[in-house]
């Protein structure tokens, strides 16, 4: 074995170029059948996903009152909140488009997976948002919440009444979650392709 | 090792290509998605109540927090019976041998009755003499003088009456009740508890377990939110106030919540309206990890083939007369 091959460095690349491509990772063909409106409901929920994160950013960088008291923060909350609205709706509509695809089939069981896992932990993103409001309704949510959180146990680890807990879960390290899940749910596509149409005789295993 | 981009090319080998521009395709769902949120947010803004102060209560509504603190001293308030994590004084739900309320302890303490009505009469009542007479009283009597005072005072306490924003109560032995309970309500009243509650001993603080805790125990803001349509019978958490969507995404959660047996006191294989916080959480759990495990569950990963709407998605791939090449 030479020396050479022994670079961790190499090695890395060797396999990123093995498992993805370039031309995999940014085709500019795809098989003539992906001609569907329900391939889009994947890179809008991208799109919406992007929007949440921008308007979450300046909200977060101005801080949690910011937005209670001028029309300009106001204005980002409501694009942040409509844009989270629309990133549930489009995921939605993927998830079943994807469902009703049998998007799992052909080793694709992994990408499934995640992508129900960025379902799960979006929702509780958006969960620890609405608990951070400072408004009536995050002080309706938390009251109710927390008896459904106290009765799994998850409660004595997650404070829905402790604001900067769910706070800081909500603009730091929920987001991150979801963006690193996401980012790996792309690669996991575009690794393997879009599935092909389900084969009448064919199976619905992974 | 055979690498992932000669299984792609395998996998569409006899497929027939086409161009496709993912990227173009990105950057116009970006500008279509923000111009919807944008218009949205133009036009529908957010909704924003303001939040709900110890004080409103307290003025709004002096005998439904006069009787809440009251409540807390005789232990029979929501937050004072609870459990864990708050206390011991309760149970907390369990199903069977399941029962995490109890295994993780309590991990966030709360005294209900000391934390909301004996510390901060204490911390009020260093220039108040009557205050600090009757605290000493209050402290100085046995556990049965004062869950006497409790009882008759807790029975009172519907047919009071509310002058100048004051609680008045038919004559009875009450004890120093009284002077405690209209102090407390002065220094709710003014906005004085608000802060310490939160306060609680620190300068910097964002944990609003304790007055949120108080004011979950009362009826006031529970109220409110029946008046908003926010209840848990009208679908709970998923709702918000005004006519936004809210949470819609916790549908099947607290559609739950509305049907038995969590609905029913007598339930099914244990599972009731007392402990069904955690038939829910468990259902969801299971549902949700059933959903992760779609693609290795038979006849879920069948019924795609089954119905369909495949057929409606690939029209071009099943059209008769389609491309020439299958896979």
């Amino acid at each position: 074995m030479s020396a050479t091959s022994n670079s961790w460095t190499l090695r890395l690349r060797q396999a990123i170029d093995r498992h993805l491509p370039m031309d995999h990772l940014l085709p500019d063909r795809q098989p003539y059948y992906v001609g569907s409106w329900v391939y889009v409901f994947g890179v809008v929920t991208i799109a919406a996903l992007a929007w949440v994160v921008v308007s979450g950013v300046v909200l977060a960088f101005f801080g949690p009152q910011w937005w209670h008291d001028s029309r300009v923060g106001r204005f980002f909350n409501s694009l942040h909140f409509w844009s989270v609205q629309l990133f549930f709706i489009f995921m939605v509509l993927h998830l079943w488009g994807q469902y009703f695809m049998a998007g799992w089939r052909s080793g694709r069981a992994a990408t499934w997976m995640i992508g129900v896992v960025i379902f799960a932990v979006s929702i509780l993103t958006a969960f620890t948002g609405y608990l951070s409001q400072q408004n009536f309704d995050a002080q309706f949510i938390a009251i109710n919440a927390k008896d459904a959180m106290n009765s799994a146990g998850i409660g004595a680890f997650f404070n829905v009444l402790n604001f900067g807990q769910m706070y800081g879960l909500h603009i730091m390290l929920l987001p991150i979650g979801v963006t690193i899940l996401v980012v790996l749910h792309i690669v996991m596509v575009r690794t393997r392709g879009v599935v092909k149409p389900i084969d009448p005789e064919g199976g619905m295993r992974p | 090792m055979k690498s992932m981009g000669a299984t792609q090319d395998e996998y569409y080998r006899g497929v027939r290509m086409v161009p496709y521009d993912l990227v173009k395709e990105l950057f116009l769902a970006l500008a279509g998605v923000g111009l919807l949120a944008l218009l949205a947010a133009l036009i529908l803004s957010s909704p924003d109540v303001a939040p709900v102060t110890i004080a409103n209560w307290a003025q709004s509504d002096p005998v439904d927090f006069v009787t809440t603190a009251t409540n807390e001293l005789a232990g029979a308030s929501t937050s004072a019976a609870y459990g864990n994590p708050y206390n011991t004084a309760g149970p907390g739900q369990s199903w069977g041998p399941i029962a995490p309320q109890k295994w993780f302890g309590t991990r966030i303490p709360v005294d209900s009755g000391n934390a909301f009505v004996i510390q901060p009469l204490q911390r009020a009542s260093s220039s108040n003499t009557d205050l600090g007479k009757g605290l000493f009283a209050w402290q100085g009597a046995t556990a049965d003088q004062q869950a006497k005072w409790l009882d008759a005072y807790g029975k009172a306490l519907p047919n009071a009456t509310v002058t100048d924003g004051k609680v008045t109560v038919a004559d009875g032995d009450y004890g120093p009740l009284p002077v405690m309970m209209s102090n407390l309500l002065g220094v709710a009243q003014a906005g004085g508890l608000d802060g310490l509650l939160v306060i609680n001993g620190r300068f910097y603080q964002t944990d609003y377990t304790q007055p949120l805790l108080f004011m979950g125990d009362g009826g006031y803001l529970a109220g409110l939110a029946a008046d908003a349509h926010l209840t848990g019978s009208l679908w709970g958490m998923m709702n918000e106030t005004g006519s936004y969507p809210g949470q819609t995404w916790l549908w099947l959660y607290t559609m739950w919540y509305q049907v038995p047996p969590f609905t029913s006191s007598t339930g099914f294989l244990g599972l009731n309206s007392s402990n069904a916080d955690l038939g829910i959480i468990i259902l969801m759990t299971l549902l949700t990890v059933a959903l992760a495990l779609v693609p290795f569950i038979p006849i879920l990963r069948d019924i795609p083939r089954w119905i369909p709407i495949h057929r409606l998605i690939w029209r071009q791939y099943y059209a008769p007369r389609g491309s020439t090449v299958r896979p």
